[in-house]
C-alpha cells in the first residue's frame, strides 16, 4: 500500500507530460537502472557477438588444425624444457634395454631391434618420435597439390595461450566454436519447449473442463515415461545426428515444467476481474487468453526459458556423452567435456576449465540478466 | 500491581511524538507518521479514524513492533510508553514477551490470519501454553471458556474444527477469543469489522465492547468508518497523511467537529435520512476554509432529490424467475446441487438505479454476472428490449452485449496492468467497430476522460500509476465508451475512501442524468445504496425477500430479515 503510493508520487514528479511511455520503453528504463542486469546482458551480447562472428566464418574458422603438439599446455603455465628435451625422451624411449641373457627370446629381440633400427634410419621421425610411414607418399602428394596440404608442418608450438587438445586444437578457439553449437541447442531448444509448453498450458488453464482434462492426461503420459528412455525414443525416431535432432529432442521432451506452470498461472488468472471485463466487452477467447492474460504471465514464461535453456546446454552434455549428441566434425561445450573426461586422469585440465567456465559465465549472467528482465517487465513492481 | 497503575501512571499507553519513515523506490526515507502523540488510558476505546495512507495501520504495526526493520525506521526521539516502558528500547525478546500477552491484536481479515491447517482449538491453545506455560488438559479447558466467552455456538465440538469450516463472523470469533487469551491490557484491533456483513459487523462490535468491559481492558480500534467508530470508541483520533488533524471524546468530535477534515469526513458518507442532490466531497470543504455555513448556500449539496419509481416509468429490464446452481460432484456419479439464486424475478426502469442488497451468499453478484453473461443461468428469462438475452447465441449476444455493461469491485484488479489507459478505451471500440478509424476512436476516448475527470495525459499511462478512485473512473469510463443502457456496479465503491467514494458516487448520478442510464446497483453498504437507489431489492441466501421504492423500504420494511438487515447499520453519526 505504502510503495503504492510512494510509486504514484515517483510517476507525478518523473513523467510529467509522458509521451507514450511503452511497456518496453518502462522496462528498459527500469533495465538501465539495474547495474548487475546491464553488466549480464553485457556478458550475453558478447557471447551472441562470439555466436555471430564464428558462424559467419570471421574468427574460430581454423578451429580443426593441429597447430600446437597434443596437450600443449597453456602459455601461462609453460616453462621451455631445456632444449632437447624431446630428444632425450626419444633416446630414453630408444635406448636399448639390457638383454636379458637367460631370455629364450632374446635372439628374435634382437632381430625385432635390428629392424627398427633400420627403419627409423629410413623413415622421418617426426615431433613425437614416431615414424610415419605415410610420409613419404603424403609428401608426393602435397608437392602435386603445391604445397598446400601439409600447410600445419609450418611449425606445431609447444605452448597456446589456453592449451591444446588431443589433437593440437586450439582449446581457445575450440571453446568458441563449440559455444555456437551450445548456445543455438540450448536457446533454440529452450524456445521450442517454452512455446509448446505455454500454448498447451495457456488452452488447459483457461478452458479447463474436458480440454484441460485430455492435456493433463498427455501430460502425465510424457511425464511418467522416464526422461532418458524417451529421449532415446525420440532419437531412434528422428533416425540422424545432428543439431537439429537435438534440438528436437531437447524441445520436444522438455515443455512439461512450463506446461505445469503456465497452466496453474491461466487458472489463476482467468477467474481475474480484468478477464471477465475483458469478456463483458466482448473480447474473444483467443484474444483474452494471448493478449490480455499472456503478458501477465510472460514472466513466468521467461524465467522458464532461462532455466531451460541452461539445462538443455547441460542435456546436450548428456545427449553426446551416450552418442545422441552433435555428430564427430563438430564441435560443442557437451562434447568437449566429454573429451575431458579422460584427460582430467592424465592432468591436462585446460579442455575441462575452458569449457566450463564459458558455459558457467554464461549461464549465470543469462539468468541474472532475465531475472532482471521479469522484474522490469512487471507493472506492479517498481 | 494491576490496581495501582492507574494511579501511578494515567495512561496505560503513550506514544510521544511518533515518527515512521518508509525506504521509497530510490531508498530514500519518506515520512508516513509525522510526529504523532496520543494516549489511550485506561479502561477506554480510542479510535484511530482515517482513510488510506494516513498513517493509521502504521501506528498500530509500530506499537507492536512489527514493523519490518529492513525498510522502515523509527526516528530517536520517538517513545511509545506502556505502563511505562518505552517499547522501542526494548529487545525482541522482551518485546516478544509483551506482544500477545500484554499487547495483543486483531486483523482485518480472519481468514488470512488463521492458519488453515491446524485446528482453532490448537491455535489458541498454543498461545496459552507459551505464553501461561499451561500444560495440555488446562489449555483445551481454557480454550473452551474463551469460545464460549467469545459466543461460539457449541465450543466443544468448534474446538476441532479446522478455520475453513468456520463462517467468516466465527473466523473473527476465533480471533477475538485468541487476542484475549492472555488477558492482555490493550487491544489492537485492526478494521476487524470491514471484511464482514452489516449483521455480523454488529455482533463483533458488541462482543468487543461487552469484552473490554468485563475485563477492564484498553482497547485502541482502528477503522476508516466514523459512524463504526461513533458506537463503539470513547475518544477519536482523525489522522490524515501521517498527521493528527483532531482529537477529543467521541461526542465532542462527532457532534461538534472543530477540524475541516474531520467536517468532511462526516459529510461526505451518505446519510440514511437526507439524500443531496450532489454529495460533498473532501474539496468542497477544504476549499472553503471551514466556512462550514457556506456549504449550506451551495444549492446542489443541500437539495434534495427525489427518489422511487411512480409505476409509469418505461421498463427496460424485465427479468423474470432467473435462477443458478452450482453443481460439485459428490461420490463417484452423484451431483451436489447448490442454488445461488432461487427464482428471483424483477423490473428495472429506464434512467432509474435498482440497489440490490443482502449478505455475503446472498447471490446478488451472481445476478449481476448472469445478466451480463459472464455465468450461465440455469433457468429463467431476462427480456432487453422485448428479446430473452439469457437464451440468446454467442452470436445474437454480440449485438447486446454493449447495452448491458459491468463495473467491478476492486479496480486494482479489473484493470489489464500490461495495458495502456487508452488501450483499454479503444479496445471495446475496436472489437465493436464504434468510431471509423483509430483516430475517431482516440478522439472519443479522450472526450470520455474529460467527462470522467481525468487528464489527457492519462491516455498514455498505465493503470498503476493511478489512485483507487482515478482508476475506477477508467473502469468507468471503459463501459461508458459502448454506450451502454444499462451499467451494473457490482460494490463499485466498496473498496474506496470515504471522499473518493462521494466522487464516484457523485459521478454516477452526473452520467444518469445526462445519459439517461439504468443502474443496478449491488452493494452490502446500505447507507450508499439508499442514496444512490430508487429500487431495492433484498436478498438472503438466493431468495427474493423484498423490493420496494427506497424510502419505503427504509422507513417501513415489511420483513423480518429487512428489519434486521437495517438495524444492524452502524449509527455512530449524529444525523
Amino acid at each position: 500500500m505504502l510503495s503504492a503510493i510512494f510509486k504514484k508520487e515517483q510517476h507525478a514528479s518523473a513523467v510529467p507530460e509522458s509521451a507514450s511511455t511503452g511497456l518496453w520503453q518502462l522496462a528498459l528504463r527500469r533495465l538501465k537502472r539495474d547495474r548487475i542486469a546491464m553488466f549480464s546482458l553485457f556478458v550475453v551480447l558478447f557471447y551472441l557477438l562470439m555466436l555471430l562472428l564464428s558462424m559467419t566464418g570471421v574468427i574460430a574458422k581454423d578451429w580443426n588444425k593441429e597447430v600446437a603438439v597434443s596437450y600443449a599446455p597453456p602459455s601461462f603455465i609453460y616453462t621451455p624444457s631445456v632444449p632437447g628435451a624431446a630428444g632425450e625422451d626419444q633416446s630414453t624411449e630408444s635406448a636399448v634395454v639390457p638383454v636379458n641373457p637367460v631370455d629364450p627370446l632374446k635372439d628374435v629381440i634382437a632381430e625385432l631391434e635390428a629392424e627398427i633400427a633400420a627403419e627409423q634410419g629410413a623413415g622421418v621421425i617426426d615431433y613425437y618420435g614416431v615414424v610415419d610411414p605415410l610420409a613419404e607418399d603424403m609428401k608426393a602428394i602435397d608437392q602435386e597439390l603445391g604445397g598446400q596440404l601439409l600447410d600445419q608442418s609450418s611449425e606445431l608450438k609447444q605452448s597456446l595461450f589456453f592449451g591444446a587438445d588431443k589433437w593440437g586444437q586450439d582449446v581457445l578457439l575450440k571453446t568458441i566454436k563449440g559455444a555456437e553449437t551450445s548456445i543455438l541447442v540450448g536457446l533454440i531448444a529452450a524456445l521450442v519447449a517454452v512455446v509448446i509448453g505455454t500454448v498447451l498450458g495457456a488452452i488447459a488453464g483457461y478452458f479447463g473442463g474436458w480440454v484441460d482434462d485430455v492435456l493433463n492426461w498427455f501430460y502425465n503420459i510424457f511425464t511418467s515415461i522416464p526422461y532418458l528412455l524417451l529421449v532415446l525414443a525420440i532419437a531412434a525416431v528422428l533416425q540422424q545426428k545432428g543439431i537439429l535432432s537435438i534440438i528436437l529432442i531437447l524441445g520436444l521432451t522438455g515443455w512439461t515444467g512450463v506446461f505445469r506452470l503456465v497452466r496453474a498461472e491461466y487458472m489463476k488468472h482467468t477467474a481475474r476481474e480484468y478477464v471477465l471485463a475483458a469478456k463483458a466487452i466482448g473480447v474473444s477467447n483467443m484474444r483474452r487468453i494471448f493478449v490480455h492474460i499472456f503478458p501477465n504471465v510472460s514472466h513466468i514464461a521467461l524465467v522458464q526459458m532461462s532455466i531451460l535453456a541452461v539445462a538443455f546446454i547441460k542435456s546436450e552434455v548428456i545427449l553426446s556423452f551416450l552418442g545422441f549428441g552433435v555428430p564427430i566434425g563438430v564441435v560443442s561445450w557437451g562434447s568437449m567435456l566429454n573429451e575431458a573426461q579422460s584427460e582430467l586422469i592424465l592432468g591436462k585440465w585446460w579442455q575441462l576449465t575452458a569449457a566450463s567456465v564459458a558455459m558457467a559465465v554464461l549461464v549465470t549472467a543469462f539468468s541474472m540478466f532475465t531475472d532482471a528482465l521479469r522484474d522490469a517487465l512487471d507493472p506492479k513492481l517498481k | 500491581m494491576s490496581e495501582m497503575n492507574p494511579s501511578t501512571a494515567p495512561a496505560l499507553l503513550r506514544v510521544d511524538n511518533l515518527r515512521v519513515s518508509f525506504k521509497g523506490e530510490n531508498k530514500q526515507y519518506v515520512e508516513t507518521v509525522k510526529g504523532i502523540s496520543f494516549e489511550i488510558p485506561a479502561n477506554t476505546t480510542v479510535a484511530l479514524v482515517g482513510e488510506s495512507g494516513s498513517g493509521k495501520s502504521v501506528t498500530s504495526l509500530a506499537v507492536m513492533g512489527l514493523l519490518a526493520p529492513e525498510n522502515s525506521k523509527v526516528a530517536e526521539d520517538s517513545q511509545i510508553l506502556f505502563e511505562g516502558r518505552d517499547l522501542l528500547k526494548l529487545k525482541s525478546s522482551e518485546m516478544r514477551q509483551i506482544c500477545g500477552k500484554e499487547i495483543a491484536m486483531i486483523f482485518q481479515e480472519p481468514m488470512s490470519s488463521l492458519n488453515p491447517v491446524f485446528t482453532v482449538g490448537m491455535q489458541i491453545s498454543e498461545i496459552l501454553r507459551l505464553h501461561l506455560g499451561m500444560n495440555k488438559k488446562q489449555a483445551r479447558q481454557r480454550t473452551l471458556e474463551l469460545l464460549q466467552e467469545v459466543g461460539i455456538p457449541s465450543p466443544e465440538t468448534k474446538i476441532d474444527a479446522y478455520p475453513s469450516q468456520l463462517s467468516g463472523g466465527q473466523q473473527q470469533r476465533v480471533m477475538i477469543a485468541m487476542a484475549i487469551a492472555c488477558e492482555p491490557k490493550l487491544l489492537i484491533a485492526d478494521e476487524p469489522t470491514t471484511a464482514l456483513d452489516v449483521t455480523i459487523q454488529k455482533q463483533i462490535l458488541d462482543l468487543l465492547e461487552s469484552l473490554r468491559q468485563r475485563r477492564q481492558m484498553s482497547m485502541l480500534f482502528i477503522s476508516h468508518d466514523l459512524a463504526v467508530v461513533g458506537e463503539i470508541a470513547d475518544q477519536v483520533i482523525v489522522m490524515r497523511y501521517g498527521e493528527i488533524r483532531e482529537q477529543g471524546s467521541v461526542t465532542e468530535v462527532l457532534n461538534n467537529p472543530q477540524d475541516i477534515y474531520t467536517q468532511a469526513l462526516l459529510h461526505c458518507r451518505p446519510q440514511l435520512s437526507h439524500r443531496p442532490l450532489r454529495l460533498p466531497v473532501i474539496s468542497d470543504f477544504m476549499k472553503q476554509d471551514s466556512l462550514a455555513h457556506d456549504l449550506h448556500a451551495n444549492a446542489p449539496l443541500q437539495q434534495e432529490r427525489s427518489r422511487g419509481l411512480k409505476g409509469n416509468e418505461e421498463i427496460i429490464l424485465d427479468v423474470r424467475d432467473l435462477k443458478k446452481s452450482f453443481y460439485s460432484r459428490k461420490g463417484l456419479f452423484g451431483k451436489d446441487e447448490f442454488q445461488a439464486v432461487k427464482g428471483v424475478s424483477f423490473q428495472l426502469a429506464k434512467g432509474k438505479t435498482l440497489g440490490l442488497v443482502g449478505e455475503s451468499g446472498s447471490g446478488k453478484t451472481t445476478i449481476g454476472l448472469l445478466l451480463m453473461r459472464l455465468q450461465q443461468a440455469t433457468g429463467g428469462k431476462a427480456l432487453f428490449q422485448g428479446k430473452d438475452i439469457l437464451s440468446m447465441t454467442e452470436k445474437e449476444f454480440t449485438a447486446y452485449q454493449r447495452k448491458i455493461q459491468i463495473i467491478f469491485q476492486n479496480p486494482y484488479a479489473s484493470l489489464n496492468p500490461r495495458f495502456t489507459v487508452g488501450q483499454i478505451l479503444m479496445e471495446p471500440m475496436q472489437i465493436h467497430h464504434i468510431g471509423k478509424d483509430d483516430a475517431e476512436r482516440k478522439q472519443m476516448a479522450l472526450d470520455l476522460l474529460e467527462r470522467v475527470s481525468l487528464p489527457a495525459q492519462a491516455f498514455y499511462r498505465y493503470p498503476h500509476e493511478f489512485s483507487g478512485g482515478q482508476r475506477q473512473r477508467i473502469a468507468i469510463a471503459r463501459c461508458l465508451t459502448l454506450k451502454p443502457e444499462i451499467l451494473i456496479c457490482d460494490e463499485s465503491v466498496s473498496a474506496l475512501d470515504v471522499s473518493v467514494q462521494a466522487q464516484v458516487l457523485n459521478l454516477l448520478q452526473d452520467l444518469q442524468d445526462e445519459f439517461g442510464l439504468s443502474y443496478i446497483f449491488i452493494s452490502h453498504d446500505l447507507s450508499v445504496v439508499k442514496y444512490i437507489s430508487d429500487q431495492i431489492m433484498v436478498l438472503n441466501h438466493g431468495d427474493l425477500v423484498e423490493i420496494a421504492n427506497s424510502d419505503d423500504l427504509y422507513q417501513s420494511p415489511q420483513h423480518d430479515y429487512t428489519k434486521r438487515l437495517l438495524s444492524a447499520i452502524p449509527q455512530g453519526i449524529p444525523q
